[in-house]
C-alpha cells in the first residue's frame, strides 16, 4: 500500500500493561480476588500502520484499547504516545495528549447521542478543542469531514436514529477523524454491520489511513477482516498476548497452538469437511481463576508437563515473530516436555 | 400557414423546454435545498410532531387559557372576589352571580377566576424549584458517584421517608404561612422524585459511548452534563413535572385547608372546596365549580405532558 514510512517511527508503545479488576467478597467488601483482564501486554504501533488485536470474547482486546486511551486506568504498565509517557500524565496534560487519540466504537447505535444532530456530533471534538474561531470555519470543516467519509451534506441537521448502521458508523468515523488524530483505536468497528457494509467501512478506513496518515489499533475477532487490513497482528487469550507477528507471517506461519486453532476454523469456500478441522474443546477458563502455568494449557492440544506449572516466556522465534509458548523453549528437560492429554486438570 | 405551424411547434418546444427546466430546477432544489433544513432544529421538529397530536393541542389550549385567565383575572372577574354581600349569602345561580355566592355572599365565579392565579403559580413555581434542585442533585449523585452519591442518596432517603403532609406542615409552620413560603416549602418537598429519576437516568447514560468519546476529546464535566445528560433527561423531567404540577396544586389545597397555605381573604381552589364542606347539600355549586377547575387543570397538565413526551422523544419520530 505504498507505505514508505520510517520503520522506527513508533507512534504508540505499550509496555507490560496489566489490568486487574478487584472482585469484592466478604462482609467488609475487601478485595479477595481479581479478574485478570490483562497480563503483561506489550506492543508497538508504527506510524501509518495498522496493529490488530484478535481473540475470542473476553480475552482482553477491548480492555487493551481502553487502557491505551486511559478510559480505564491500567493497574500497571506504561503507554507512550509520540514518545510521551501517557500513563504518567494527569489533568490538563492528559487531556491535551489524549486529543491525539480517538476511538471508534463497536455499536453504531449507542455511540451517538440521539439528541444531537449529525453536524453537532461530528463537530464535538472541534468545539471542545476550540480549533476554529468562527462558526463558518467550523461548519466548513464539518462539511469537509462529512465529504471525506462519504456522508451526504444534506444529512447535516438530521438525527442519528434516521440512519442505517453503516451510515451511523460513518458518522462515528467522521467524529473520530474531525481533528486528524495520530492514533485511532477501532474497537470492533465493523462487527455490528452487514457483510456488504463491512467491506465499505473497511475500505473507508483504509482510504482515510492513506490520506491522513492515521495509525490504527484495530480490535477484532474476525480474522478475515484482520488479514485484509492489518500490518501486524497480536493474538490474545485470557488477557495474555500469545503471539505477535506481521500479518503475512502470522497467517502463513502460525506458531502458537492457539493461533493455529483459530486460523483452522476460519470458514473457507472449499470442499473441506468440518471433521477435519481441529476445533478447540471446552470453554475459556474464568479470568477470576486463571489456570496455573500457561493460560491456554487447559485446552491446548500440545500441552506438556511444564505448561501446567510455569507461565511461558516470550520467545522471539524469528525476527519480528514472538510467541509465548513452551514449545519454543530449547532449554526444557525431557521430563518437562512430557506430553499431557488436553482435557484433564 | 407553414409559418404559423412552425411557430406553433416552436411554442410547443418552448413549453416542453420550460417544463423540463422547471423539473430540473426542482430536482436540484431538492438536492441542494437540504442544507436549508437548518430551520428544522430539534425543537422545530418536535413542534411539528406535537401539532399533529389533537388531544395534546387541546390540552395546550386549555393550559394556555388557564394561564391567560390567571393573568387577566381582574378584567375577567365580574365582581370583586372579596366583596361581601351579606344579604345574599349562599345564593343559587343568578344573573349577577352565575355560580351563586358563598357563605359571605362573595361571587363564586370571581373567586374561582382569582383562585386560578394561586393554584397555577403554586404548581408551576414550586415544581420549577423542585426541578432545579432535583436535577442538580440527581446529576451530581449519578455522575460523580461514590461518596457524593452516598450523601445525596441519603438526603433523598431522609426527605422521602417523612410523611409528606406532616413535613409540609412543619416547614410552613417554621417559615410562616404565605404564598412565597408555600412555593419554597413545596419545592423543597418535591425535588426527591426528580432527583431519583434523574440519578437513574444519569447512571444509565454515564457509561454510554458518546460520553466516553466526549471525555476522550477532553470534554469537561459541565459540557457532558449540559450537552449529553440534560437533553437525554428532558423527557424524564417533563413527565416528572406533569405529575408534580397537579400534585403541588393538590398539596396547596390541603395546606390551605389546614390554614397554613394561602391566607384568607385570598382565594384558592383548595381553600374554597374545604370552606364549602358544610354547604355541599344546600349549595353544591360552591364545591363543584372549584372542583371542576382542579380536575380540568390537572388533566390538562397530565395529557399535555404525555403529548410533549411523545414529541420530544426522537425515537418516536418516523
Amino acid at each position: 500500500m505504498g507505505k514508505n514510512i520510517d520503520e522506527k517511527d513508533v507512534v504508540l508503545k505499550v509496555e507490560h500493561l496489566v489490568k486487574r479488576y478487584p472482585v469484592k467478597k466478604g462482609v467488609f467488601g475487601r478485595a479477595k480476588s481479581y479478574v485478570h483482564a490483562l497480563e503483561d501486554v506489550s506492543f508497538e504501533l508504527r506510524r501509518g500502520e495498522t496493529f490488530a488485536i484478535v481473540g475470542e470474547s473476553g480475552c482482553g482486546k477491548s480492555t487493551t484499547g481502553k487502557c491505551v486511551l486511559r478510559l480505564t486506568e491500567p493497574t500497571s504498565g506504561t503507554v507512550y504516545l509520540d514518545g510521551e509517557e501517557l500513563t504518567a500524565l494527569s489533568g490538563a496534560e492528559l487531556t491535551r495528549a489524549r486529543q491525539k487519540m480517538k476511538l471508534i466504537f463497536q455499536d453504531p447505535y449507542s455511540s451517538l447521542n440521539p439528541r444531537m444532530t449529525v453536524a453537532d456530533i461530528i463537530a464535538e471534538p472541534i468545539d471542545i478543542a476550540g480549533t476554529y474561531k468562527t462558526r463558518e470555519e467550523r461548519d466548513a470543516r464539518v462539511e469537509r469531514v462529512m465529504e471525506a467519509v462519504g456522508l451526504d451534506l444534506s444529512y447535516k441537521y438530521r438525527y442519528p436514529h434516521e440512519f442505517s448502521g453503516g451510515q451511523r458508523q460513518r458518522i462515528g468515523i467522521a467524529r473520530a477523524i474531525a481533528l486528524v488524530p495520530e492514533v485511532v483505536v477501532c474497537d470492533e468497528p465493523v462487527s455490528a454491520l452487514d457483510v456488504s457494509v463491512q467491506a465499505k467501512v473497511i475500505n473507508l478506513l483504509e482510504r482515510l489511513q492513506d490520506e491522513l496518515g492515521l495509525s490504527y489499533v484495530f480490535i477484532s475477532h474476525d480474522l478475515s477482516v484482520v488479514k485484509h487490513i492489518a500490518d501486524t497482528v497480536m493474538v490474545m487469550y485470557l488477557g495474555h498476548a500469545m503471539e505477535l507477528a506481521s500479518a503475512d507471517e502470522l497467517f502463513s506461519n502460525p506458531l502458537h497452538p492457539y493461533t493455529q486453532a483459530l486460523l483452522d476454523v476460519i470458514p473457507r469456500i472449499a470442499d473441506e469437511r468440518i471433521q477435519d478441522k481441529r476445533i478447540l474443546q471446552g470453554d475459556v477458563p474464568s479470568p477470576t481463576n486463571p489456570p496455573s502455568g500457561c493460560a491456554f494449557s487447559t485446552r491446548c492440544p500440545k500441552c506438556m508437563a511444564v505448561c501446567r506449572e510455569r507461565v511461558p516466556e516470550k520467545f522471539e522465534v524469528e525476527p519480528g515473530h514472538a510467541c509465548r509458548c513452551h514449545l519454543f523453549d530449547e532449554s526444557l528437560s525431557e521430563a518437562e516436555r512430557q506430553f499431557v492429554a488436553g482435557k484433564e486438570a | 400557414m407553414a409559418l404559423l405551424n412552425s411557430d406553433k411547434s416552436s411554442r410547443k418546444v418552448q413549453e416542453a423546454e420550460r417544463v423540463a427546466a422547471g423539473a430540473a430546477e426542482a430536482l436540484t432544489a431538492e438536492r441542494t435545498g437540504a442544507p436549508a433544513r437548518r430551520a428544522s432544529s430539534y425543537w422545530a421538529v418536535s413542534w411539528n410532531i406535537f401539532k399533529k397530536n389533537k388531544l395534546g393541542m387541546a390540552c395546550l389550549v386549555v393550559v394556555a387559557l388557564l394561564v391567560i385567565v390567571a393573568i387577566v383575572a381582574p378584567v375577567l372577574a365580574p365582581c370583586d372576589p372579596d366583596a361581601q354581600e351579606l344579604s345574599n349569602m349562599l345564593a343559587g345561580p343568578s344573573a349577577a352571580h352565575v355560580f351563586g355566592t358563598d357563605e359571605f355572599g362573595r361571587d363564586i365565579l370571581s373567586r374561582v377566576i382569582f383562585g386560578c392565579r394561586v393554584s397555577l403559580s403554586v404548581g408551576v413555581v414550586s415544581q420549577a424549584i423542585a426541578l432545579v434542585i432535583g436535577f442538580l442533585a440527581g446529576v451530581f449523585a449519578g455522575y460523580f458517584g461514590g461518596k457524593v452519591d452516598a450523601v445525596i442518596s441519603f438526603v433523598i432517603q431522609v426527605f422521602s421517608s417523612f410523611p409528606f403532609l406532616l413535613f409540609a406542615i412543619v416547614v410552613m409552620f417554621v417559615m410562616g404561612p404565605g404564598l412565597v413560603n408555600l412555593y419554597v416549602a413545596l419545592g423543597l418537598l418535591m425535588w426527591t422524585s426528580t432527583a431519583r429519576l434523574v440519578r437513574g437516568d444519569v447512571m444509565r447514560l454515564k457509561g454510554s459511548e458518546y460520553i466516553q468519546s466526549c471525555i476522550l476529546s477532553g470534554g469537561k464535566s459541565w459540557r457532558i452534563i449540559m450537552k449529553h445528560l440534560l437533553p437525554n433527561c428532558v423527557s424524564t423531567l417533563i413527565v416528572v413535572s406533569t405529575l408534580g404540577i397537579p400534585n403541588a396544586i393538590l398539596s396547596e389545597a390541603s395546606l390551605s385547608f389546614l390554614g397554613l397555605g394561602v391566607q384568607p381573604p385570598m382565594s384558592s381552589w383548595g381553600q374554597m372546596i374545604s370552606a364549602s364542606q358544610p354547604y355541599i347539600q344546600s349549595n353544591p355549586n360552591y364545591s363543584i365549580v372549584p372542583g371542576i377547575a382542579i380536575i380540568v387543570t390537572v388533566m390538562a397538565f397530565n395529557l399535555l405532558g404525555d403529548a410533549l413526551r411523545d414529541a420530544l422523544d426522537p425515537k418516536m419520530r418516523s
